[in-house]
């Protein structure tokens, strides 16, 4: 019991401490959990989800690491209010209080950063009701079933338009009805009487795109599929609405990795430092954020580079150029000004904008490539470096899709597009993938990206997958 | 209550130990690898990470329903972003793709991970796993034949204590914990004295076991016209056919003969490495069989099974003498079963001659590709339905 009461002083220190560097944040609730439930909710991404076997996999493989001392999970933070936080309860209480100052730190991103604005606060609530419609289905349709339809959506639920503000599509009935109207008024050949009148072909034209679906290109495909898709009960579009609402939920998360993780550090440590630690608690301290904050040679470690990108930002902001003074900037506002910043940018935003020249050299970043069979340094340039890592930051890491035509040869098939910035498609993937599609669509699927610098087109027609170039 | 109001938080430990959920979808995923082995049982079979195990228990191999397909960037071709230590060079090698064997082809859904070249990683599977699936479908056939030639052995195990006994087999730990009790019943904290009641003497059971050995005699043509193709066949079969008899008998042995116009008797190893050239005999290896047989093996002893792959080119004089000594060799063995690999939709001269054959203990599958080592095992060692 003496341990709850030292935690619960902990909590109390630290959250002061918090509140007077301006951190604010939702009420907490804290969960003391032994290791494996902390890896079900870390497979999950929530205290409780709809059933699934990629859950099991993923927390199979997450606890194996554990058993092993591969690695270690330490907490785990549900972006909700109240502010659901969950610490192993093998963890000591230094390693407690860093994370309770870490949490508290995630915390008030969660709930200043403008991404998560439109993030529903229940949906510990409403994923709970979710899972329980799930296995409901589960029960009047069968699990297998149930099980084949989640496996179609969860290949393309990245695959939303999450922009905070976005038009509706236009409802299905009207378009069928301009349709026919044109239809009506024409004969099989009477277009080529307007080919001499300039005027009136543009008229037409544009009744033509009118007829478009989508009129112009949508990013929303899960949306899309579930207002036009004919193959679908009511409750797959249930489903997949409910997928929809989870992937929204999670996608700010996705955005804005580096920046939340870097704004965590950045606070546990300063909140650290103001504690009254023991010499041996100091040690473990350090070697504990040594472990956290860790640059590594082949891949970016957020929490590294959002920690420095933040203390790099506050250092140039209290001293402030004369440039920067001309531009209005007043010395000593850094901690002003990165607060400002938390609460305006997500990772895309945070790296062009203040991942400077200086930083790149310091920080000794560089772009590497596959060459033969070794992965070789190819390039140091600062713009280089900041612009993959941008590159690789937009649409939260996952390629680029549009829906095209919903109506594509007049025979309602599925054109998608990959809007090509460089990198290659995994084909090898995206074959499995347009054959979900197909179950979801119920008719033939294509996807148009650019492979080895020419246009090439995917088909999968419900029996084969073909591949031309067009 | 109280602490909620003043400081805005709770902390809270409850009891989780009902919560299975992790477990639940586990299991799921455990279900779903079986099903895909057994929906891959003909791929699986004949797949060369395992036939070229060694008896290692687990064996990578890709099963790819498993995965969880994205539309997703290829991690090989585009450029990835890294740190060094301050002294890093355009041209410095930073990470090495893993060896030329897993690269591509083999891919299990694992997100790019953190390490380059590491995002196609191939599912673990024990072979145990795909036995289990693939016995179940199998049956030794003949199997009344087993039971006369199992042959008794006595053994003894000192596993029984009791009170009498020989002096030399006398147990002194337990006697003096015996007496060690006994004292300490009295009040005494002490060994001595031991009385006769309390020695403890070490017994034995006579242990009845049936032994059962079974012996394979491999037979391989190895003339010129098989390639590598015909001899991965013949040791895919060999190795679940091992593997097979094993569940059924307590020790297995193997014998490899070679043959082309003649036979002998080789190791393993150059069974199925070795290539010879010139025409085929094939009824040297079934003179050479019988002789192996007479000479190590006697049929009360052993269950016998002759297997012979071949490509079926025989010449045509010898055919006639080839089903004699089938027959021989038939009278010995619980089966003989004969496996052809011959990817041409027309019979050879020696399965011309075998298809006449009508026989119980005479099988033979013609295998033309790699996953009719699967078909071919549930063509000799069929089902068949129970009788009453």
């Amino acid at each position: 019991m003496s341990e709850t009461k030292e935690l619960t002083k902990a909590i109390e220190e630290i959250t002061e401490v918090a509140k007077g560097f301006g951190l604010d944040f939702y009420p907490m609730r804290y969960e003391v959990c032994p290791a494996d439930i902390i890896y079900t909710f870390g497979a999950y991404g929530m205290p409780t989800r709809f059933t699934h076997w990629s859950f099991g996999k993923q927390f199979h493989k997450m606890k194996l690491q554990y058993d092993l001392g591969l690695s270690q999970i330490y907490e785990l933070v549900i972006n909700s209010d109240p502010c659901y936080a969950f610490l192993l309860n093998t963890n000591s209480l230094i390693q407690n209080k860093l994370i309770i100052a870490h949490v508290l730190a995630h915390c008030d991103f969660f709930k200043n950063n403008i991404r998560f604005a439109n993030t529903r606060k229940d949906m510990v609530e409403s994923m709970t009701a979710t899972a329980e419609r799930i296995a409901h289905y589960e029960m009047v349709h069968g699990k297998e079933e149930v099980e084949s339809f989640l496996d179609a959506i969860l290949s393309i639920q990245e695959h939303i338009d999450p922009s905070i503000v976005r038009f509706k599509l236009p409802p299905k009935a009207a378009d069928d009805m301009i349709e026919e109207d044109t239809h009506k008024k024409r004969g099989e050949y009477d277009d080529l009487w307007s080919l001499d009148q300039r005027g009136k072909s543009s008229q037409t034209k544009k009744v033509k795109r009118q007829k478009k679906i989508p009129p112009s290109p949508e990013k929303d495909l899960l949306l899309f599929i579930e207002e036009y898709s004919r193959e679908l009960e009511d409750w797959q579009r249930d489903v997949l609405t409910m997928m929809r609402e989870e992937m929204l939920y999670f996608w700010p998360q996705l955005e804005t990795k580096v920046m939340n993780e870097g704004w965590a550090s950045y606070w546990h440590q300063r909140i650290m430092r103001e504690l009254d630690l023991t010499s041996s608690e100091t040690l473990e301290y350090a070697k504990l954020n040594a472990g956290v904050v860790q640059p590594s040679r082949t891949s970016i470690n957020p929490y590294y580079l959002g920690i420095k990108i933040f203390e790099d930002i506050e250092e140039r902001y209290n001293n402030p150029t004369e440039e920067m003074i001309r531009n209005g900037c007043e010395p000593n506002k850094g901690r002003d000004k990165i607060f400002e910043v938390r609460e305006m940018e997500s990772d895309i935003s945070f790296i062009r904008n203040y991942l400077t020249k200086e930083l790149v050299a310091k920080e000794d970043m560089y772009l590497f490539e596959k060459k033969g069979r070794d992965y070789r340094i190819t390039e140091k340039d600062y713009v280089e470096v900041r612009d993959q890592l941008v590159s690789q930051r937009v649409n939260g890491g996952f390629p680029y899709i549009t829906v095209e035509n919903g109506d594509y040869l007049r025979n309602g098939e599925l054109y998608l597009r990959h809007g090509f910035e460089g990198i290659e498609l995994d084909i090898k993937y995206l074959e499995h993938v347009l054959p979900y599609v197909y179950q979801l669509w119920g008719r033939a699927v294509h996807l148009e990206t650019i492979i080895e610098g020419k246009e090439t087109l995917y088909t999968y027609d419900g029996k084969e997958m073909h591949k031309q170039r067009i | 209550m109280s602490n909620e109001q003043e400081h805005n938080f709770v902390v809270s430990q409850e009891n989780w130990s009902l919560h299975r959920k992790g477990y639940q979808d586990q299991q799921r995923h455990n279900e779903k690898i079986k099903d895909a082995i057994k929906k891959n049982l003909p791929d699986l079979v004949s797949e060369e990470n395992i036939i070229m195990s060694n008896g290692k228990d687990v064996v990578k191999i890709p099963i790819r329903s498993l995965d969880e397909y994205k539309i997703r960037y290829n991690y090989e071709k585009s450029k990835h972003v890294g740190q060094g230590n301050g002294d890093s060079e355009v041209g410095d090698v930073v990470a090495r793709a893993p060896g030329d064997g897993q690269q591509a082809g083999a891919g299990n859904g694992k997100k790019a991970g953190d390490k380059p070249g590491q995002d196609y990683y191939e599912s673990e599977v024990s072979i145990a796993e795909i036995e289990d699936a693939l016995f179940r479908e199998l049956e030794l056939p003949n199997l009344q034949e087993k039971e006369k030639s199992e042959i008794i052995t006595e053994k003894v195990e000192f596993n029984d204590v009791r009170k009498k006994g020989l002096m030399g087999n006398v147990d002194k730990k337990r006697t003096i914990l015996t007496a060690l009790k006994r004292n300490a019943r009295d009040g005494k904290a002490q060994i001595t004295p031991i009385y006769n009641d309390d020695l403890r003497f070490k017994t034995w059971n006579e242990v009845i076991r049936h032994d059962s050995k079974a012996v394979v005699l491999a037979m391989m043509d190895t003339s010129a016209s098989m390639g590598a193709f015909e001899k991965y066949i013949a040791r895919s079969f060999f190795f679940w056919m091992n593997r097979f008899l094993k569940t059924k008998y307590e020790s297995v042995e193997f014998e490899f003969i070679a043959h082309h116009t003649e036979a002998k008797v080789v190791t393993e190893e150059a069974f199925f490495s070795k290539g010879e050239s010139g025409g085929t005999i094939c009824s040297s290896a079934y003179y050479k069989a019988l002789e192996v047989i007479e000479e190590k093996y006697p049929p009360s002893r052993y269950n016998i099974y002759p297997f012979h792959f071949s490509d079926g080119e025989n010449i045509s004089s010898d055919n006639k003498t080839c089903i004699e000594l089938v027959h021989q060799l038939m009278e010995k063995s619980n089966m003989f079963g004969y496996g052809e690999v011959n990817g041409y939709n027309r019979y050879s001269t020696l399965m011309n001659a075998y298809k006449t054959i009508d026989h119980p203990k005479f099988k033979h599958y013609v295998l033309k590709e790699k996953a009719d080592v699967y078909h071919a095992m549930k063509s000799f060692f069929q089902k068949t339905a129970a009788r009453i």
